[in-house]
């Protein structure tokens, strides 16, 4: 009947509308499949030979929810709320319709069904789901900084109860079909093979053609908003989204809104309130910079956006990696994982045993929780070799060194390992913070000589940052890029620099904490307004976590490299004194800013107070947003001044980088987000205030200068720039 | 502006707010009623001449629903003339009544108005009335809405007060009010509940533990952990990160008792007590409720009482003694440090640890405690205040004519 829906009656009057987008994998919610659909349930319900409706897909998945692109244009789109609200209620009224239509409509849930997917089974009188763990169930609306504006919120509560339909709604969380099943959002769970004649045999019975919540004497389960459990629900789930999301998520808020006042008045009342609080997060920028970031740009790198156009595809089979210390081990276990042979050398065969042991420890957790079998874990083991002979690195398609963070000690893996491999194989340096183009003089071959940087721990952090040494050349890109791909990770691609693009902003984050201490901001008051800023941890625990004594070597070293150039803080003389005269060398001895006791939580240590005297004890709202604008800001500024210094070149590299490596506040959208959302003009006012009030450091580039002059953002020039090419 | 006298007060024993309490099966028109004919009967006062009758009551649903005091009045039977009106500053609500009556009487549009409160807390538990503070997620996120409890607990945290200082200071209340009980400091003014056929049903404070010492206290969890470490404690440190974890030192034997409960104050001009007879004892000075942050929303009481004597033209030493609810030990440790009063000049007689906190009358009640006491001592200045939920405070100057 059309490109995107089937519709079909058969000989005892049961209507079948089956998803079916053509030209696509999986069926979304756009445009032209919401118009088609809705004439669909129109025919079905106009046809009086129809006596009840199926609704299902043809695709694996029943419906995965709205076109991420759709939605982004319209976050991006102009900012009228008369016309949003005018827009946005389009799929309430479809699902309006049909569930008022007084014809029984079943959802045959042969896949997952997540956001507007699960609402279109949500307005069915009866949902019937196909027996299939993978299949997954819910409402992900506010993953993206959105809230499910097709009657999500007023329906999920009312089918299950306020207190069973929080977490889902807040959390994004996905249920399996016999977990839906357990709280009730589905009806019944049955074979795939059975599902549509379930669902036929359901219609031909006596089926429920009406909404519990249209009845008049219509009872919330499980107790109204007012009731004693309702109110210790939503008081609870309040208070906890609000403490674990820092208030930094106007979706989480505008849910929680949705049910307060929607399950008070009737289901009508109610999804005018759900559309109002949607526009609202349209409205706000939020949503829009997390949904580009965090979907739109992570899958387009993903998929390879950055990599050389015209270099033929490349596969590594063999993989050499130099050093089985934590990160060697990290990157042998998910390379075998993606079923390359690995070669794991160090000096002794008991480091490089040590390092395998590392998979075998992962391996037994997984299987352990069900994860993977003890024949998958043979496999995997058996594609990892340790080693101390560099002969068996022989016939590597390439080698990521990871040894001990020295030049010296890593020129000499150079040569003895491009002693042994294939001329045509890339060697890349797993470090943080030595620049590779000086790395690279080690190297006979600089052309194939590149950066692979991984995070700590491989198996969990799902970005690498490839570094380009100044000869690097563009086929040693394609390899790197072709292996990150096969290992299912994120890469960005960045120039060389000190510290690249992650280490260097990252480094901002950690040092303005101390800056902030030494001038005489309470400790506790840096990393508590640290985390609400939407930061993984405080900069000062950071710091605990990452090693003081290391961040002191770096310092040492940036200050002998620059020379007068330098730029000396009170800070330098707190992590002197901590690590030098104290030993306080953070999380590792137990003992950095904080103290760790065997037996309890940490704590800042009291001796802070001697090294930094404190002068603001009181955390005032105006400190609080001062500390939060400045722990922002400081980090913008530096990916600002990557960007000018071409160490970053792509607005989604910088942006998507930011949020997988070191975890800039997500809900920014990544740091250059956060700069075009405030605007590059009053970014730069606010970075030049806190240059005059806390050193050049602040300072912003000329670049944002004539941005800020031109009216332009990162984004627009990025997108015009990609359609002049 | 004419003067405010208060010309008589009278509180109803305590009750234990409980279904084992005295009171829980006395209705809380029946106590309104009680304080009302006693303040009647005792200075043989025409009713006419009491134009209003103010009320606080903190849950004013079911039996307390409906404008009380107006039912009260009538239940009285004073003059079909005399009005009545329920209002609700939570926990200072029955300061705030008798403040309301004395502006009646200062603006001249009252000769004799009388404040007050009910609170039967066994009867219509706290929190029956709902409210949109911690359930609309648009006030709650703006003000970072915690618990009392835990809000009391981050006043120990932030200002320094450890379980040893709080939990002294609940031994301390104790002691205080076993002393007062047992010299008849409160006789004058309490007022026992009669059952219909005149038999006495209580006609003393029955929530005091004098038996209370450290060590009994110290083996009380505390009460607000486990709602803090759940959610609470966090939102708090939103507002208030200096604080780098909120310690819980609050429990039932250190914050205010649960209890049923009513009070009156009669207020009147000069002329009017002339008129009907009766010798003012206290005249109001100054009064005021302000506003304070409301996520740790108690400590309102000192700036309250900074603006009331600034409004008087007095300084803290001015003041002979103070009285300020005992809601949670830290809130009276605090206000001590905030305005440099010494223990041996407030709660000089024990206050709501020991015997009870009914929301809506405390403010009334405390008012006449002091009255007696000043009287008792022969000092002249007082100084009330409460702290009041969703961050207020209510403070008023009494001087003795």
């Amino acid at each position: 009947m059309s490109n995107n829906i089937n519709y079909n009656v058969d000989a005892d009057g049961i209507a079948t509308i089956t998803w079916d987008m053509a030209g696509r994998s999986m069926n979304v919610l756009n445009e032209s499949s919401i118009r088609d659909f809705a004439e669909a349930t129109e025919k079905a319900i106009a046809d009086e030979a129809v006596k009840g409706v199926i609704i299902t897909s043809a695709k694996d998945a029943f419906l995965a929810g709205a076109d991420l692109d759709m939605l982004v244009k319209t976050a991006f789109g102009p900012k009228d709320a008369k016309a949003l609200t005018e827009n946005s209620g389009t799929l309430q009224k479809i699902f309006r319709r049909y569930e008022t239509s007084g014809k029984p409509f079943v959802a045959a849930i042969n896949g997952t069904a997540l956001g507007g997917g699960l609402e279109i089974t949500l307005a069915c009188h009866y949902r019937i789901a196909a027996d299939n763990p993978k299949t997954k169930l819910g409402l992900p609306e506010v993953k993206v900084g959105l809230l499910p504006g097709a009657g999500g919120t007023q329906r999920l509560p009312r089918i299950i109860g306020i207190a069973k339909a929080l977490p889902l709604l807040l959390q994004g969380k996905e249920l399996d079909p016999k977990k839906a099943l357990a709280e009730g959002i589905v009806n019944e769970v049955v074979p795939a093979d059975q599902l549509l004649a379930r669902a036929k045999e359901y219609l031909m019975g006596s089926p429920v053609s009406a909404q519990p919540w249209d009845d008049k004497k219509f009872k919330v389960p499980g107790g109204a908003v007012y009731s004693p459990t309702g109110a210790q629900t939503l008081m609870g789930g309040i208070a906890m989204s609000h403490k674990e999301s820092f208030g930094n998520y106007p979706a989480i808020k505008a849910i929680l809104s949705c049910v307060y006042e929607g399950l008070q008045i009737p289901f009508d009342a109610g999804l005018r309130v759900e559309t109002r609080y949607f526009v609202s997060l349209l409205l706000d920028p939020t949503a829009g910079n997390m949904i580009r970031t965090l979907f739109i740009s992570m899958q387009e790198l993903n998929k390879g956006a950055r990599r050389p156009v015209g270099e033929p595809e490349t596969e590594v089979k063999k993989l050499g990696i130099l050093g089985a210390g934590m990160m060697g081990a990290g990157i042998a276990y998910v390379s075998a994982m993606a079923g390359i042979e690995c070669v794991l050398l160090d000096q002794t065969i008991e480091a490089a045993e040590k390092g395998k042991a590392y998979s075998t420890n992962l391996l037994d957790k997984a299987i352990s929780r069900g994860r993977s079998t003890p024949e998958k874990k043979e496999k995997h083991l058996a594609l990892i070799t340790p080693t101390t002979d560099h002969a068996d690195l022989a016939g590597c398609d390439l080698v990521i060194e990871a040894v001990f963070e020295n030049r010296e000690v890593k020129a000499e893996a150079t040569r003895k390992t491009e002693a042994v491999i294939p001329e045509t194989a890339i060697y890349a340096s797993n470090t943080s913070t030595l620049p590779i183009t000086g790395l690279a003089e080690a190297s006979k071959r600089p052309e194939s000589f590149i950066g692979i940087h991984f995070f700590s721990p491989v198996d969990k952090m799902m970005l690498v940052e490839i570094i380009m040494g100044k000869q690097t050349n563009q086929r040693a890109l394609a390899v790197a890029m072709d292996y990150v791909k096969k290992i299912r990770k994120t890469p960005i691609v960045v120039n060389d620099s000190r510290g690249f693009y992650t280490s260097r902003c990252f480094g901002t984050y950690v040092n303005e904490g101390i800056e902030m201490l030494a001038e005489g901001i309470a400790p506790a008051i840096i990393d508590n307004v640290g985390r609400a800023t939407g930061m993984p941890r405080g900069p000062l625990e950071m710091n605990d976590d990452v090693a003081l004594d290391l961040g002191h070597k770096v310092r040492t070293q940036t200050r002998l490299d620059l020379g007068d150039a330098y730029e000396a803080t009170p800070a330098d003389d707190i992590v002197e004194t901590l690590v030098v005269k104290l030993g306080r060398y953070g999380r590792k001895n137990a003992k950095g800013f904080y103290e760790y006791p065997a037996d309890g939580k940490k704590y800042l240590w009291e001796g802070l107070a001697d090294l930094a005297p404190v002068k603001q004890t009181e955390g005032t709202p105006a400190l609080i947003k001062e500390i939060r604008d400045r722990l922002l800001v400081r980090q913008a500024v530096e990916a600002a001044r990557c960007f000018e210094e071409e160490v970053t070149t792509d607005v989604r590299d910088a942006d998507v980088g930011s949020i997988l490596a070191w975890g800039f506040a997500p809900w920014t959208g990544g740091p250059l987000s956060y700069i075009d959302r405030i605007g590059v003009a009053e970014f730069v006012k606010m970075a030049d205030g806190f240059a005059q009030q806390y050193g050049k450091r602040y300072a912003p580039p000329q670049m944002l200068r004539d941005m800020a002059a031109k009216g332009e953002t990162f984004y627009q020039t990025a997108k015009l720039a990609a359609a002049a090419e | 502006m004419a003067d405010a006298y208060i010309l008589d007060a009278v509180r109803t024993p305590r009750g234990k707010g409980k279904k084992d309490g005295s009171l829980h099966e006395v209705t809380s028109l029946h106590l309104a009623t009680t304080a009302l004919k006693a303040i009647r009967d005792r200075n043989n006062l025409d009713t006419t001449m009491v134009e209003d009758v103010v009320l606080g009551c903190v849950e004013p649903v079911g039996e307390q629903g409906a404008d009380i005091a107006r039912i009260a009045v009538l239940n009285a039977d004073y003059a079909e003339t005399t009005a009545g009106v329920q209002i609700n500053r939570f926990c200072a609500s029955g300061l705030e009544a008798t403040n309301m009556a004395a502006a009646q009487v200062m603006s001249g549009q009252s000769p004799m108005s009388i404040g007050g409160g009910v609170e039967a807390m066994s009867r219509v538990p706290m929190g029956t009335s709902g409210g949109a503070w911690p359930m609309d997620p648009q006030i709650a996120f703006k003000s970072y809405f915690a618990p009392q409890g835990v809000s009391a607990d981050l006043i120990a945290t932030k200002y320094g007060f450890s379980r040893e200082d709080v939990d002294a200071y609940a031994i301390e209340s104790q002691k205080r009010a076993k002393h007062a009980w047992d010299n008849g400091y409160f006789k004058n003014s309490i007022v026992p509940v009669k059952d219909i056929n005149g038999l006495t049903i209580l006609d003393h404070d029955e929530h005091m533990r004098p038996d209370a010492t450290m060590q009994s206290l110290a083996s009380l969890n505390p009460s607000f952990q486990m709602f803090g470490e759940m959610a609470f404690d966090g939102v708090v440190q939103l507002r208030y990160p200096e604080v780098e974890r909120v310690e819980h030192v609050h429990h039932a034997g250190n914050s205010s008792g649960i209890v049923d409960g009513a009070a009156a104050v009669l207020l009147g001009s000069k002329e009017a007590a002339d008129a009907a007879g009766i010798k003012p004892r206290a005249k109001i000075r100054s009064f005021t409720s302000i506003g304070s942050e409301p996520s740790i929303m108690l400590t309102g009481p000192s700036a309250a009482a900074e603006r009331a004597l600034k409004r008087a033209g007095m300084k803290p030493t001015d003041i002979d003694l103070y009285e300020l609810n005992e809601a949670f030990a830290s809130v009276v440790l605090r206000f001590m440090q905030a305005l440099d009063v010494p223990h041996d000049k407030i709660n000089v007689n024990g206050g709501a640890i020991a015997m009870g906190h009914p929301l809506g009358a405390t403010g009334a009640m405390i008012l006449g405690t002091v009255l007696d006491e000043l009287e008792r001592r022969d000092l002249n200045t007082a100084l009330i205040t409460l702290c009041v939920g969703a961050g207020m405070g209510t403070a008023t100057i009494i001087e003795r004519v």
